[in-house]
């Protein structure tokens, strides 16, 4: 069944909204990128929560003209104005008052989204049986989608992308260091309105499928997955773009092949388990890779410390110092040093008077600020510079007993 | 309108608000200082799979599971972020974002996967409440505020409500001097031996607990307005923070006697049949208090107060 609905088999409605739930989440995983790295995320928390009004008086107004009131197209229009509006609230409270941006995110947010329930109430009111599901907005609905829908959706989507493609410098130098953006003309504050225009338009055109409250996960989560593999700007907005992708074919997949599987959860909930395998498993930041690389470390100090110790003659107690030196064929289980072992620690203990030459002389100021207790010498220096510091340190002075 | 139609009617619903309204105000004020105002945002959100989950264990729809399981869910939802942001080295924000929404789809899906047709939950409820619908039947007038047989009727989330506002505010008054310290100087509140992390911890504990429980009486969206829009419009009043507790206080009161009052009769002034959703219209009216907060307010901008340079 999976197979079947991942191969787009199951019919008409669902191929249509597995297209519509990919493109979605191309542009919204592309979009969001700018966002997260403005660390911006949660603006669009505010901005999706502000088109409920919009929606609800789009609503009002096409049935006070007569028409049917649940045109795709209009009740974008109208979501598109009140995000905008909501947007400006948002943009003057930060910049006119003294209130922090997450305050006037979650202000706005409540506000408006009380404003569109009030509004949803009034409509409930207004003429019993015609609001017929306004408020699959929320969450999302995907049983009804029209041709014409998805392709309002594409258009969309369509049109993000290429006007990503189009202001992707500018964005990233503003997301980056708006100082030097704007030092350099960069017009940053037109820059952020369009960066907002761009989340907006994503909103809008998600509303359909995943529903104005789920849509902040679309724009946040494949960013942040995305940032786990790699540290270039120009990946993570492509890599942000297809975990997008990923997230929202699956997910409309899987939910088309079960009944009760509503889609916009669905979706989420992929994106969701795309970030946390990266989390874990992502090379160089993932969870996984910090904890190799943490136990390697903590293998070194301990098999440097336990060389030291046998070079000075010392007892061994740690546990984890004598186990590794014994695996490593360097000490027997009751501390001595094998012949192997004398040798790495004599040459351990010689390469720390090295330091300590190198540490003290300035003309070797650039190599003495590399070191860490566990460099090599051999590393940072020549062969040359080595033999000179050899020179000055003099011949085996004998170990003390 | 008289007392016996107001107290059976209108005076319970118009006390929970103005209690929930008041509960969330409190520790919003800290919390919008902190810069941890969509705390509230992010808890509202995570209650949802919490309730979920306790009706699919206990199988009812009983009060002491749901709010357990909202406030696991709360916690839980605090440790993940915390969690993400750490290991994952993401900003406080994104790793919010991820988190509120993902578990928000999980309660989402657990719903419509479980048989809850039969039994009153849904994503609407649990977005704006149904504040219109605690009356009080017993009531046949004020006098029936001193009859023991009739207040044994009061709806439950009456009194719960009022006990999570006593808790609030006697944690606020408890923890006043190291919570004002840790907020604005948190390195001289841990110099001074305030466990400041522990403290934070705790704040957000409180705040989750007003937040459940208001969840639970008027749904998460006036649990977001009323942890921002009451605080942000006082702190544009005053610089001082008790100051600024007052005037939040009075705003959430203001918002929510106000707000209900319009929702219940501005439509019929307007010639209009049916009230609209009490708890939109206190989040709205709450919307237009910071408005007015934001444009004629003495300490509205960052410089700080007129007159002090």
């Amino acid at each position: 069944m999976i197979a079947d609905a991942l191969l787009l088999q199951l019919g008409y409605n669902a191929t249509l909204v597995a297209i519509g739930a990919t493109l979605l989440g191309i542009a919204a995983g592309s979009t969001g990128t700018f966002l997260f790295l403005r660390k911006r995320a949660l603006v669009s928390d505010a901005i999706s929560h502000a088109t409920l009004p919009g929606v609800g008086l789009a609503f009002i107004v096409m049935v006070w003209m007569g028409g049917d009131g649940r045109s795709l197209f209009g009740l974008m229009a109208g979501s598109a104005l009140s995000a905008g509006i909501g947007l400006l609230c948002l943009n003057w409270l930060t910049r006119h008052t003294r209130l922090a941006e997450d305050a006037a995110i979650g202000a706005v947010l409540s506000v408006f989204f009380g404003i569109g329930i009030v509004l949803l109430t009034v409509i409930q009111t207004l003429g019993a049986g015609r609001q017929a599901g306004l408020e699959s907005f929320l969450l999302g609905s995907t049983a009804g989608m029209l041709r014409a829908d998805a392709a309002v959706i594409a258009l969309g989507g369509a049109l993000v992308l290429t006007l990503i493609l189009a202001l992707r410098r500018p964005m990233t130098l503003v997301a980056f260091d708006p100082e030097y953006a704007m030092a350099r003309g960069v017009p940053v504050a037109r820059i952020d309105l369009a960066m907002m225009g761009l989340v907006m338009a994503v909103t809008v055109v998600g509303l359909k499928i995943v529903g104005l409250i789920l849509i902040v996960a679309l724009l946040i989560i494949p960013a942040v997955t995305a940032r786990f593999w790699t540290d270039r700007s120009d990946r993570v907005v492509l890599l942000a773009g297809l975990f997008g992708g990923l997230a929202g074919y699956v997910g409309a997949a899987i939910s088309a092949s079960a009944p009760n599987l509503p889609t916009g959860p669905i979706i989420v909930l992929v994106g969701f388990a795309l970030f946390a395998a990266s989390l874990l498993l992502a090379p160089g930041r993932g969870v996984l890779a910090a904890v190799l690389r943490h136990l390697r470390f903590q293998r070194r100090v301990h098999l440097r410390q336990g060389l030291l110790a046998l070079a000075q003659g010392q007892p061994i107690y740690e546990r984890l110092t004598l186990r590794l030196l014994r695996r490593a064929g360097l000490a027997r289980a009751d501390g001595i040093a094998t012949e192997r072992g004398r040798a790495r620690a004599a040459k351990a203990l010689r390469d720390e008077k090295r330091w300590e030459v190198v540490r003290a002389d300035l003309a070797f100021e650039a190599a003495a600020a590399l070191y860490d207790g566990l460099r090599e010498i051999e590393t940072v220096l020549t062969r040359d510079q080595i033999a000179e510091i050899d020179a000055r340190l003099g011949g085996p002075k004998g170990v003390p007993a | 309108m008289s007392g016996a139609e107001f107290v059976p009617l209108s005076l319970p619903p118009l006390l929970i608000g103005i209690f929930a309204a008041v509960a969330c105000a409190l520790p919003g004020n800290f919390l919008l200082l902190r810069r941890q105002a969509l705390i509230g945002d992010a808890i509202s959100h995570v209650v949802l799979p919490g309730i979920v989950v306790a009706f699919l264990v206990t199988g009812v729809i009983s009060t002491w599971p749901m709010m357990l399981g909202a406030a696991g869910a709360a916690v839980l939802a605090v440790v993940l972020i915390e969690a993400i942001r750490r290991l994952g080295r993401i900003e406080p924000g994104a790793a919010m974002g991820v988190v509120f929404t993902s578990m928000f789809a999980a309660g989402v899906l657990l719903l419509e996967q479980s048989d809850t047709s039969s039994v009153h939950l849904d994503v609407e409820h649990a977005l704006y409440g149904n504040l219109e619908s605690l009356i009080w039947l017993d009531a046949t007038g004020w006098a029936s505020l001193w009859d023991i047989e009739a207040l044994r009727y009061l709806p439950p989330e009456l009194p719960r409500m009022a006990a999570t506002l006593v808790v609030v505010a006697l944690f606020t008054a408890f923890f006043w001097r190291p919570l004002k310290l840790s907020t604005f100087d948190e390195g001289f509140a841990r110099t001074l031996g305030i466990r400041t992390g522990a403290l934070g911890m705790a704040l957000v504990i409180v705040a989750a607990v007003a937040a459940v429980a208001a969840f639970d009486a008027v749904g998460s969206i006036i649990v977001i307005a009323m942890f921002i829009c009451p605080p942000a419009a006082a702190r544009l009043m005053t610089n001082r923070l008790e100051r600024q507790i007052g005037w939040s206080v009075l705003f959430a009161v203001l918002a929510a006697v106000l707000g209900y009052v319009l929702a219940g009769y501005g439509p019929l002034w307007l010639g209009g049949r049916d009230a609209v959703s009490a708890a939109g219209m206190i989040a709205t009216v709450s919307g237009v208090i910071l408005a007015l907060a934001a444009l004629f307010g003495p300490c509205r901008t960052r410089v700080g107060a007129p007159g002090q340079g």
